[in-house]
């Protein structure tokens, strides 16, 4: 735990709720996995709430904020519906994304969650293209980009801070490092195991934060905020944690120990932050408990939502594929419905 | 009307929706001080300025990405990829994001977004920089592709082209940037996309030139009508998503024979994909199988002499023509 004060106590009690919401969702969430409820692949949050609630304190509502495949709980903190999020997992018509996306392509443009995105490292690109939009627009928005410590790696992540600090594009970079890329320990992909200094040679300062500790990781993300914003310097954030599950849902975790799941579990961030409200003086074991069962209570409901959604319709399978208009009207395509010709949408 | 050239004709239609729309912006290497490889964006720095006028590093993908976001957030980006060899470094961005996040996002945005690029062979650049993939993003559902082969064609699809939602990939061709031809001065002249071009009428085959093989067919087709007595239709489909399929098969209804003449290899092609909707829906129409000339299935070569016999020429166009009125064996190319 650092030293920082704790925020007002309104504050610091809505960010416990929205750290316990996300881990109760994404034990739901993975209950309903293993019920085939929820297909594809499922990649938790859990132990990592902290860096998530604790980043998204620190943004604006109008500010851009861009995620991976890990993606339930940004949207959750963002604002969005729980049973919308749920309804997406289940694969329905009421799903933030009409169940197009699932799992890994949360995105609800109404609260500038720009998305999860599948593919480790694609999402950097496009945050700086939403800094540049910012920019050009003369807006005071600033981007914040979380990837894994996985995505330091790819190309991307070197051609997008280059071009970030080349145009002073108003964008944090936030590298999650949950001491794993996948399977394999930082210390076996990366050289470079200070990532918050994988920036320096692009012109980005790095920073650090205990992605473990909520008011550190809105502490040091607001500083970052700020120069990026005002200064118009992209900044590198290393957000250390830790998941506590496996990478996804599928995973058996042959690659750790269970010794050091053990130990890091004690720095569990839901735990020990409730732990220094009830400490501070701020929160009461009595009002902990309720904040549980409220978080119990919606993610219930956001089941029951998603349940009762229904499948989306098969004609619809053709929407949003392009905008249509009179200079598209409809596409030539083929497929199973017969030997001949289908126009992709109607061409009315 | 004006004369001018194919680069010409693309950098009056930047300049003018630069000048209608002040969220559209270029960005792209060597586009603003060097004024482009091939000069397509010259004088429009000086014009326009370097906020709408960017010089990129050298990095395709994130280029292609830095776009998406730029156009789901409210911009209009068209992006120069210098050759279309380097779009295969940017695959990943132009496939996953530009032409999905759409559909994945269930309509929340949309991604107007133009990356234009050079194509094509004959200028001895060996395996990696002689590329033809009309193909490649023909495949892609939510990409809209155009593949202007005149001056004309280059101006009014390229307004289109940057005033549409969708995202579109532009391709132009590196051997007609130096051509001259004639374009409307009208500053609100557009080309629909989906709409062919019928650049000769004829009643005994029809000819599909992709890209710059629109010419070369359509020189074939003038010499199969006075060497061979043979009255080729020549079509230029101009975009292949959408693509005027009608046009095409109502064609092939009056001729009842078919080529198609691209540059690209022959597996999975353009023409491939053209045959298989032709004789799909108009296979009682056909007289003889639907021919292809294509370029040849192997990566390009550097000599000159393997260079040109590795991509279509009138000759073969002609040897696979006269083939469907009877000569099998003449169709033949290794």
């Amino acid at each position: 735990m650092t030293d920082h004060q704790l925020p007002p106590s309104e504050m610091s009690l809505e960010w416990l709720r929205s750290m316990t919401l996300i881990r109760r969702f994404e034990e739901r969430a993975g209950e309903q996995y293993t019920r085939a409820k929820v297909g594809g692949f499922l990649h938790l949050a859990i132990g990592e709430e902290a860096t998530i609630v604790g980043t998204v304190a620190a943004l604006r509502p109008t500010d851009y904020m861009i995620a991976t495949y890990r993606s339930h709980g940004q949207a959750l903190a963002r604002g969005s519906e729980p049973g919308r999020v749920m309804a997406e997992l289940f694969g329905r018509v009421d799903g933030l994304c009409r169940g197009r996306g699932g799992s890994m392509h949360m995105f609800d443009l109404q609260r500038r969650f720009m998305g999860g995105f599948g593919i480790v490292g694609g999402n950097l690109p496009l945050a700086a293209g939403f800094g540049l939009t910012s920019d050009y627009l003369d807006s005071d928005d600033a981007t914040l980009c979380q990837f894994g410590d996985g995505a330091s790696n790819q190309g991307t992540f070197g051609e997008t801070l280059n071009l970030a600090a080349l145009w002073s594009l108003p964008v944090v970079f936030m590298v999650t490092n949950n001491q794993f890329g996948m399977g394999t320990s930082l210390e076996r992909h990366s050289a470079q195991t200070d990532l918050q200094r994988k920036g320096e040679g692009f012109g980005v300062p790095g920073l650090e934060c205990d992605g473990m500790d909520v008011v550190d990781t809105w502490a040091v993300t607001t500083e970052a905020l700020r120069i990026a914003r005002e200064e118009r310097q992209p900044v590198l954030v290393e957000a250390l944690n830790y998941r506590f599950r496996g990478h996804s849902i599928a995973d058996p975790e042959d690659y750790r120990s269970e010794e050091e799941v053990l130990e890091w579990s004690k720095r569990d961030p839901l735990v020990t932050f409730g732990d220094r409200l009830v400490a501070e003086g701020v929160l009461s074991d009595e009002q902990r408990e309720a904040i549980d069962l409220e978080a119990i209570e919606t993610v219930d409901a956001a089941v029951a939502f998603a349940d009762a959604s229904p499948e989306p319709e098969p004609s619809s399978l053709y929407d949003d594929v392009y905008v249509l208009s009179d200079q598209v009207r409809g596409w030539y395509s083929a497929d199973h419905r017969g030997a001949g010709l289908q126009k992709g949408e109607d061409l009315s | 009307m004006a004369e001018m050239r194919y680069r010409e004709a693309l950098n009056q239609a930047l300049a003018e929706e630069l000048e209608r729309d002040p969220n559209v912006y270029l960005m792209g290497q060597d586009i603003s001080v060097f004024g482009g490889a091939f000069k397509v964006t010259e004088g429009l720095l000086d014009r326009f300025g370097e906020k709408r006028i960017r010089d990129t590093p050298i990095s395709e993908n994130t280029i292609v990405g830095l776009g998406v976001g730029s156009a789901m957030t409210g911009l209009r980006p068209v992006i120069e990829l210098m050759t279309i060899n380097f779009s295969l470094l940017a695959l990943d961005q132009i496939i996953n994001h530009a032409a999905h996040v759409r559909y994945m996002f269930g309509g929340q945005v949309s991604v107007p977004l133009v990356v234009r690029m050079p194509q094509g062979a004959g200028h001895q650049l060996g395996p990696t920089h002689s590329h033809s993939f009309e193909a490649l993003y023909l495949h892609v559902p939510g990409l809209l592709v155009a593949v202007p082969s005149t001056a004309a064609d280059a101006k009014g699809l390229l307004k289109t082209a940057i005033r549409d939602d969708n995202p579109v990939i532009f391709i132009e061709h590196e051997t007609l940037y130096g051509q001259r031809g004639e374009v409307p001065d009208d500053p609100d002249f557009t080309i629909p996309f989906g709409l062919a071009a019928v650049r000769r009428e004829g009643s005994d085959v029809t000819l599909i030139g992709i890209s710059r093989m629109a010419q070369t067919a359509e020189r074939a087709a003038e010499q199969l009508a006075t060497e061979h007595g043979i009255e080729a239709e020549v079509i230029d489909p101009r975009t292949l998503r959408p693509l005027d399929l009608d046009t095409i098969l109502e064609s092939v209804a009056k001729t009842n024979r078919c080529v198609i003449v691209e540059e690209g290899w022959p597996h999975g092609g353009v023409g491939a994909n053209f045959a298989a909707l032709i004789q799909e829906q108009g296979f009682d129409d056909l007289d003889a199988p639907v021919g292809r000339v294509t370029g040849v299935d192997a990566p390009m070569p550097y000599a000159k002499s393997l260079e040109q016999i590795s991509f279509p020429h009138e000759e073969q166009v002609i040897e696979a023509t006269l083939a469907l009125f009877g000569d099998r064996k003449r169709a033949s190319r290794g």
